[in-house]
C-alpha cells in the first residue's frame, strides 16, 4: 500500500502569533516556522505503518512557497520516501488544497491519505474531510488509534465526551489527533540521507486547479485583552469574592 | 433567505449547542429550519420544534445516522441543501466531522468555528488558537459555517414549529460504526460545563487529581488539565484544555498548579471568571486571572473544598 501524507509549513507552535498593526494578518517575518504539529503526527503514523510492513511507500506532499520544501525535507528525514511540492506563493484555502490533493491522489493512487486534523495557523479543520468528500472516500477524523482490519482500517476517534471507533474500507482518509503517537526526531544520518531523496516540483496550473480564494480577509485583529485581576489572601477570601463580587458561585 | 441548522443531539435529547447555533442563524436572518438526523430521534426533533424562532424541523432517521457517520450526514444534508442560503452546524467534533464534506460537495469554502456574525456574508473567527481574530467575507453564493457554541446565547423555548419527516439516503457501504466509549462520569462534559477546574504539572501525579475531583463534585464542575499534565501522563488527553486540546469558555475556570503557557491560555482565556492557584507568584497565569491566590495547592485545594462545604455546596 502507498500512503500519501499532506503536510503544511506553519508558525512554530511555541511562537506567539502577533497581529500586524495594519490589521492585514499575522506577522510572519523573521518568525520561526515548522511543520504543523498534527502533520508531524501524520508523518510518524505513516512511517510506523511502513515499518510494520503495512505500507511500501510514504509520499509527503506540501502546497506552499519555496520554503515548504524544508518541511518536505523534514518529513523525508523522519522516513518518508519521496516528496511532492506544489509551489505557490498565494494563500491557498482548504477547499483549494483539497482540490489540489485530489489531483495528486489521482496521479499517485495511494490507498490511504493521512493528514493532520487541522493546521495551527488557520485552524480550519476542513482539508481532510473536504478531500474525502471530493474523492467520495470514507473518512476517520481525529484519530487516536489506527489498526489494520483485513482490507479495512479500524480507527479510534477522539470525540466530545470520549472515544468512537469506526471501520473504514480502503482507500480512505485519516486525520490525526494528538494522542495518536509521539513523532520521532530525525537523526543526523537520516537528515543527510533525506537531502538525496527526490522531491517533484509541481504547480497548481499543472493540475488545472483554480485556487482563487473564496474568503476575503476584511481584517485581522487582536482579541480583547483580559484586564489584570487581583490577588486574594486566603481561600475563604476567594470563595467570598466568587460568591459576592463575581456572582459565579 | 432560509437558514438550515444541523442539530447536535443524542437522539433522546437536543444538545444545547443546537440552541446556540439557532441564535447564530437568526443573526444571519430569514427563516430558520433545523435538521435532526439520527435514529429514534423524534424526541430531539420535538425539542427543536419548541425553540423560539425555529420555523420548521426536518427529521431524518436511519441506522447510519444513529451515530452521525460523516458520509451519511453528508448525504442527508446534501439532499435538502438546495433549499437553503446558509447551512450551519455546531463546531463540535461531530459538526467538524461532517460539515466540511458538505461544503466541498457544494463547492463552498466553509467558514469554520464562527464566533460572531457581522453580516449575512461576513463572519468573525479565531485563528492561531484564538491569538488573533479574523473577519472574513465569503464570496460563495451559499454559506457553510460551523459555529462555536460557547460564544452565542442559547435560544430559549417559545416556538411551535412543525416536524416534517424526510427520507434518509442509503448509507455508504464504505464506513461503519463499531463502538463508542464515552467517559463514564457524572461530571459534565468539559466543553459544556459552567465551571471547570483544571490541574497542571504542579499536581505532581495523576492520583493528586483526586483533590480537584472532590472540588469538582461539589461544584458540578468538569475536570481539565494543561498539556504539561497530559504529557506527564497524569491524565488522559481528553482532559486537555488548550490550543491543541479543547477550547472552553465556562462561567468559572479554576486553574490549579498551571503556569499559564500560551498553549493553555489559548484554550481558556474566554472564560468569564478565571481563578488561579499557584505557589509561584510570577506565573503568567496570574496575568489573565481575575482572582489569584499564591499558595501551595496541596493546602489550598482541600481548604477550598472545605470552604465550599461551608458555603452550602
Amino acid at each position: 500500500m502507498k500512503i500519501l501524507v499532506p503536510i503544511k509549513r506553519v508558525i512554530d507552535y511555541n511562537v506567539k502569533a502577533r497581529v500586524k498593526p495594519d490589521q492585514t494578518g499575522v506577522d510572519l517575518a523573521n518568525v520561526k516556522m515548522s511543520m504543523n504539529p498534527f502533520c508531524e503526527i501524520a508523518v510518524e503514523e505513516a512511517i510506523r505503518m511502513k515499518e510494520k510492513g503495512l505500507a511500501e511507500e510514504v509520499v509527503a506532499v506540501s502546497i506552499g512557497p519555496a520554503q515548504a520544501q524544508e518541511t518536505i525535507r523534514t518529513a523525508l528525514a523522519m522516513g518518508a520516501d519521496r516528496g511532492i511540492h506544489v509551489t505557490t506563493d498565494q494563500t491557498v484555502e482548504p477547499l483549494a488544497v483539497a482540490k489540489l490533493l485530489k489531483a495528486v491522489v489521482e496521479a499517485e493512487s495511494p490507498q490511504l491519505v493521512i493528514l493532520g486534523k487541522q493546521a495551527i495557523d488557520d485552524d480550519a479543520n476542513a482539508t481532510g474531510q473536504m478531500l474525502a468528500a471530493l474523492l467520495g472516500w470514507p473518512q476517520a477524523t481525529f484519530a487516536s488509534k489506527v489498526e489494520k482490519d483485513g482490507e479495512a482500517l479500524a480507527v479510534t476517534r477522539e470525540v466530545d465526551g470520549g472515544l468512537q471507533t469506526v471501520k473504514v474500507n480502503l482507500p480512505a482518509i485519516v486525520t490525526t489527533d494528538l494522542r495518536l503517537n509521539e513523532p520521532r526526531y530525525a537523526s543526523l544520518p537520516n537528515i543527510m540521507k533525506a537531502k538525496r531523496k527526490p522531491i517533484d516540483a509541481k504547480t497548481p496550473e499543472d493540475f488545472g486547479v483554480d485556487i482563487a480564494p473564496r474568503l476575503e480577509t476584511v481584517k485581522v485583529t487582536e482579541p480583547p485583552k483580559r484586564k489584570g485581576g487581583i490577588k486574594v489572601e486566603s481561600v475563604a477570601d476567594l470563595v467570598a469574592k466568587l460568591k459576592n463580587e463575581a456572582g459565579v458561585l | 433567505m432560509t437558514v438550515l441548522v444541523v442539530a447536535e443531539h443524542d437522539n433522546a435529547h437536543l444538545n444545547d449547542a443546537t440552541r446556540a447555533v439557532v441564535t447564530a442563524a437568526k443573526k444571519i436572518g430569514g427563516d430558520v429550519h433545523v435538521l435532526v438526523a439520527g435514529k429514534g430521534a423524534k424526541a430531539a426533533a420535538d425539542e427543536a420544534a419548541k425553540i423560539d424562532g425555529v420555523a420548521k424541523v426536518l427529521l431524518a432517521e436511519s441506522d447510519a445516522l444513529e451515530h452521525k457517520l460523516a458520509e451519511a450526514m453528508e448525504s442527508v444534508i446534501l439532499s435538502v441543501a438546495d433549499g437553503y442560503d446558509a447551512l450551519l452546524a455546531p463546531a463540535t467534533t461531530s459538526g467538524k466531522n461532517y460539515m466540511p464534506r458538505v461544503a466541498a460537495k457544494l463547492d463552498v469554502m466553509q467558514v469554520s468555528d464562527v464566533t460572531a456574525i457581522e453580516a449575512p456574508d461576513t463572519f468573525v473567527r479565531p485563528i492561531y488558537a484564538g491569538n488573533a481574530l479574523q473577519t472574513v467575507k465569503s464570496s460563495d453564493a451559499r454559506k457553510v459555517l460551523t459555529v462555536r457554541p460557547t460564544t452565542f446565547e442559547k435560544a430559549g423555548d417559545g416556538g411551535s414549529a412543525s416536524v416534517e419527516t424526510i427520507d434518509a439516503p442509503d448509507a455508504s457501504a464504505h464506513s461503519e460504526f463499531v463502538s463508542q466509549e464515552l467517559s463514564k462520569s457524572d461530571r459534565p462534559e468539559l466543553a459544556q460545563a459552567k465551571i471547570v477546574i483544571s490541574g497542571g504539572r504542579g499536581l505532581g501525579s495523576g492520583e493528586n487529581f483526586a483533590l480537584l475531583e472532590k472540588v469538582a463534585d461539589k461544584l458540578g464542575a468538569a475536570v481539565g488539565a494543561s498539556r504539561a499534565a497530559v504529557d506527564a501522563g497524569f491524565v488522559p488527553n481528553d482532559y486537555q484544555v488548550g490550543q491543541t486540546g479543547k477550547v472552553v469558555a465556562p462561567e468559572l475556570y479554576i486553574a490549579v498548579g498551571i503556569s499559564g503557557a500560551i498553549q493553555h491560555l489559548a484554550g481558556m482565556k474566554d472564560s468569564k471568571v478565571i481563578v488561579a492557584i499557584n505557589k509561584d507568584e510570577e506565573a503568567p497565569i496570574f496575568q489573565v486571572a481575575d482572582y489569584g491566590l499564591v499558595a501551595d495547592l496541596f493546602k489550598a485545594v482541600p481548604e477550598l473544598e472545605e470552604e465550599l462545604g461551608k458555603a452550602g455546596y
